[in-house]
């Protein structure tokens, strides 16, 4: 029970990370982006490829915080990481994304955001191969930080979930006390009357898939540090990623995070209930069970 | 000869059966513009309740009710169209990327669902030693093979021609409505929720429809044949045709079915062995890319959708404003 409770949150964290982008992306751009959860497995290999460049050249950086199986390399990676991955976000949407914006509809975006998914997906295969692979080989030998027999930690998911919660207060307080925060919110509340008060709307774009990118390469890096890396952890975590952004309410940043730990603890606690393999069902009846009872999700505003 | 001969009719039963749910893909996204990103549940779901219905009795498992096989086609594509009822009363209602996500979540589910409930559905191992309708008549695999085509073939005249006559009807105009402007046709007193929902429902009946046929063309359904690569490779015979036409839904199934069935045999034969095992991750990253490719540069597809000018059209429409009208 208490174990279930743990996990739940563990994954929740990441769960909100990946959601809040795309919640902001569902937002501002006003479509459904199926290929955001490919963000999060760019992030994490690309955290991959810095973390191996980054314990070549200075081999002291590779030495792990025990108890933890994370480097300082490894934290430096994920930063990278996460500025790549914003960046990547943007390429794919200059490539793709703004070409449709401008020419077709809302529906016709989230149709190409498929295509563009299974792209991302499968290159990545192709580039690191289609085996599972880990940042580093100790994290299955971690010593647990709990006695207790009901509750079994490990050192790296408490890391986890503290790096997790400093991301979020890191975009709360960029969101909050920043221009670019202001900007932000002011585009999502309404697009028009923000540029006639001189907000760049391109601009507010490209920050969004910053934000967006950044996030769910922190959580594709989280998420491969607590599971493994493997090129299709995209297409596993989709599902709960949108879960999480409907459950919250589109658009609402708070909602979002809410609702990946909703759909973390619904996921884990089902699993106590429910045979194993209907897991990946979950999210799914999370959001059957929203469209019904709350469309608007938690925190989302009537539409 | 007869192995060619023996290769076409299965090469054509399959596209065919394919363009049946493209058929049904097109009513929704082409006509209606519902966007349903699970076409393999609806798929699936016409296949298993089908072989249910009609398939052999396994022991300690659910089935083996002996229906006739008609009757089983009908009771899986109906198994399909509940289905998409209780998904499409949820959110045809709501913004149009709920409908994506939650379909998209309707296939994982029937995944995740045929893959565990061994009695309901075999679980992973599947159902096998389904009996085809005449199959103890007709002994020969090769005129069974074509007996079978013509089957198909005739499934598919059939679904042609009622959709090219629900699309000329008062209803195909009401979908085309809500397609284009929701609330110009809630201001003429339609109700676009409910019609989507009728569309909805009516496309996946057909996809259970094709489903059902496929099933039966095998003789065997298992968790495999619910892949979701099937959803999208069934989008981008649809794109590549171009959404809206009914023929040109046929024609990107062929050249779509087609680039796929060369693509796999070249990179069978021609690649060298440490390429093979990436064969599959090639052939997803191009159907990835013809989605794409074509939404950038031709999103109105190969045989682009024929625009209809109503005939009380109280002004005569010349051709150039008919095409600026798109």
């Amino acid at each position: 029970m208490i174990q279930a409770l743990f996990d739940g949150i563990l994954v929740g964290s990441i769960l909100s990370l990946g959601a809040i982008g795309l919640t902001l992306v569902m937002h501002i751009l006003k479509f459904a982006n199926f290929s955001h959860a490919e963000l999060l497995s760019i992030g994490a290999y690309c955290a991959l490829t810095f973390d191996t460049v980054l314990a070549a050249i200075a081999p002291p950086m590779a030495t792990l915080f025990s108890p933890f199986s994370m480097s300082a390399a490894l934290a430096l990676a994920m930063l990278a990481s996460a500025a790549f991955t914003g960046g990547t976000a943007i390429i794919v949407d200059q490539l793709v994304f703004r070409r449709l914006r401008n020419k077709a509809g809302a529906l016709t975006m989230v149709f190409a955001s498929f295509g563009v998914a299974l792209i991302i997906r499968n290159v990545i295969g192709l580039i690191f191969g289609l085996n599972t692979q880990r940042y580093s080989d100790e994290i299955s030998f971690a010593t647990m930080v709990s006695a207790d027999p009901l509750l079994l930690i490990k050192p790296d998911q408490v890391a986890i979930l503290v790096m997790a919660l400093m991301a979020m207060v890191a975009l709360h307080l960029l969101l909050t006390r920043t221009t670019l925060g202001f900007a932000l919110r002011a585009v999502a509340e309404n697009p028009t009357l923000a540029q006639v008060n001189g907000i760049p709307l391109e601009s507010v774009v490209r920050l969004t898939w910053i934000i967006g990118g950044g996030l769910a390469a922190i959580a594709g890096v989280l998420y491969g540090i607590d599971n493994q890396l493997s090129p299709v952890m995209g297409r596993d975590l989709v599902l709960s990623l949108f879960a999480a952004a409907i459950v919250g309410g589109l658009g609402s940043v708070s909602g979002a995070m809410f609702g990946g730990f909703i759909v973390g603890l619904a996921s884990s606690f089902a699993i106590l209930l429910l045979p194993a393999g209907y897991k990946p069902a979950i999210p799914f009846l999370v959001i059957l069970v929203t469209l019904y009872i709350r469309p608007n999700g938690l925190f989302g505003e009537t539409r | 000869m007869i192995g060619i001969i023996s290769y076409l009719t299965f090469f054509l039963t399959i596209t065919a059966v394919l363009a049946i749910a493209v058929l049904g893909l097109n009513l929704q996204w082409g006509n209606t513009g519902i966007f349903n990103g699970g076409v393999v549940a609806f798929f699936g779901t016409g296949a298993y309740v089908m072989v249910i219905l009609a398939g052999p009795e396994r022991a300690g498992e659910f089935g083996g009710f002996g229906l006739a096989w008609p009757l089983a086609m009908i009771g899986g594509a109906l198994g399909a169209g509940i289905l998409a009822f209780i998904v499409g009363l949820a959110t045809t209602r709501l913004r149009h990327d709920y409908l994506a996500i939650a379909t998209f979540g309707i296939a994982v589910a029937v995944e995740v669902f045929a893959r565990n409930a061994t009695f309901w559905t075999g679980g992973a191992k599947g159902i096998r030693g389904f009996e085809r309708p005449l199959e103890a008549f007709i002994s020969n695999p090769f005129v069974y093979g074509l007996f079978y085509l013509t089957i198909v073939l005739a499934v598919i005249l059939l679904v042609y021609l009622a959709l090219e006559r629900l699309v000329r009807s008062p209803f195909g105009r009401l979908l085309r409505a809500i397609r284009e402007d929701e609330t110009a046709a809630r201001s003429l007193g339609k109700y676009p929720a409910r019609v989507r929902l009728q569309a909805f429902v009516l496309g996946a009946i057909i996809m259970g429809l094709a489903g059902g046929l496929y099933a039966t063309f095998y003789a065997f359904i298992s968790p495999q044949d619910l892949a979701p690569i099937l959803t999208f490779q069934i989008w981008a015979m649809l794109i590549v045709g171009g959404a809206g036409n009914n023929r040109g839904a046929i024609a990107g199934t062929f050249v779509v079915w087609g680039c796929w069935v060369a693509s796999g045999w070249a990179l069978s034969s021609f690649a060298p062995a440490d390429v093979q095992i990436y064969a599959g991750t090639l052939q997803y990253i191009l159907i990835g890319l013809l989605i794409v490719g074509m939404l950038l540069a031709k999103p109105r597809g190969l045989l682009p959708e024929k625009l209809a000018v109503s005939t009380h059209s109280f002004e005569p429409v010349t051709p150039a404003k008919a095409t600026q009208a798109s």
